[in-house]
């Protein structure tokens, strides 16, 4: 079976309750690209997820259009984890964060030297903004501040 | 999530983005991205499942390296179930709640902590206030 028309059944959702039609991001031309140089193995990865992890002891997200960004040290427990978000079944990412949030399967891969080591914190942000233009003008350079400044060679961009 | 990963790139930071809706992302159009075809919420595996989340993570970093145009898509091989009858139950689902504008804890206790440890900060944001 082909996968899920998401575009389409939103877009058909949103006229049904009577919203106005949500605009997605249509980037045109090729995206920025830079080839990664050095074996993984030798690479700092920062994880960056969206599906509303925070760690207890932090502010959970609120579902209105939330901006602010939330660091998870990497030594964090996975039964410290939480997720607060409105548009997806969390169940099974609070039964188990690694389904979203995938930092303990990370941290077995940089046991194993697949991967060199992790940044410091994972960054954490709740999505579902409906500005693109507050995501490309606050949250994404935010995110790409906090890789620079714990010197992340690659990143993985985990989204819900 | 795509628009974060091409400003990374800009900035010299290769990315990889997982993705489960192939539509979103390829209308985003991130540097590099890996699709797994499960249901929304299991961006990068099942539940108590180590040995499939491993599997899964293993084969997205590859494209890492085996990604060498920008804005190409790997195709993850992995299956939710045999027969994709998740696809069908979902059309009757809409898990979205109500946009709060006050922040959602998962379990009171979390509020209490989160209280306790930011005296004095924006209940919201929860970034210290000068």
């Amino acid at each position: 079976m082909e996968p899920i028309a998401y575009i389409q059944r939103l877009t058909r959702m949103y006229e049904r309750l009577g919203y106005p039609a949500y605009e997605w991001v249509r980037s045109a031309g090729p995206p920025p690209f830079t080839p990664l140089t050095k074996p993984l193995s030798e690479c700092r990865l920062g994880l960056v997820a969206s599906g509303g992890i925070y760690a207890a002891g932090q502010v959970a997200f609120h579902y209105k259009d939330d901006t602010s960004i939330r660091g998870i040290p990497r030594e964090a427990p996975m039964e410290s984890l939480r997720t607060a978000h409105f548009a997806y079944d969390q169940a099974d990412a609070r039964a188990d964060p690694n389904c979203v949030f995938p930092l303990g399967t990370l941290r077995g891969l940089v046991a194993e030297g697949v991967i060199g080591e992790l940044t410091t914190h994972a960054h954490t942000f709740m999505g579902g903004i409906y500005s693109a233009r507050r995501v490309r003008e606050e949250v994404a350079p935010a995110l790409v501040e906090r890789l620079r400044d714990e010197r992340a060679d690659i990143a993985l961009l985990v989204p819900v | 999530m795509g628009l974060a990963a091409r400003q990374a790139e800009e900035a010299g930071i290769p990315t990889l983005c997982l993705s489960s809706a192939l539509d979103i992302t390829r209308s985003v159009n991130p540097p590099r991205a890996a699709f797994l075809d499960f249901p929304l919420g299991h961006t990068a595996g099942k539940a108590h499942e180590p040995g499939l989340q491993r599997a899964i993570m293993l084969e997205a970093l590859e494209a890492f390296s085996s990604l060498r145009e920008p804005g190409q898509v790997k195709l993850l091989p992995f299956r939710w179930d045999k027969d994709d009858s998740w696809k069908r139950a979902m059309d009757r689902l809409d898990t979205r709640l109500p946009r709060f504008d006050t922040p959602q804890y998962q379990f009171d206790e979390d509020r209490a902590l989160a209280e306790a440890a930011r005296e004095g900060s924006c209940p919201v944001c929860g970034i210290a206030e000068e």
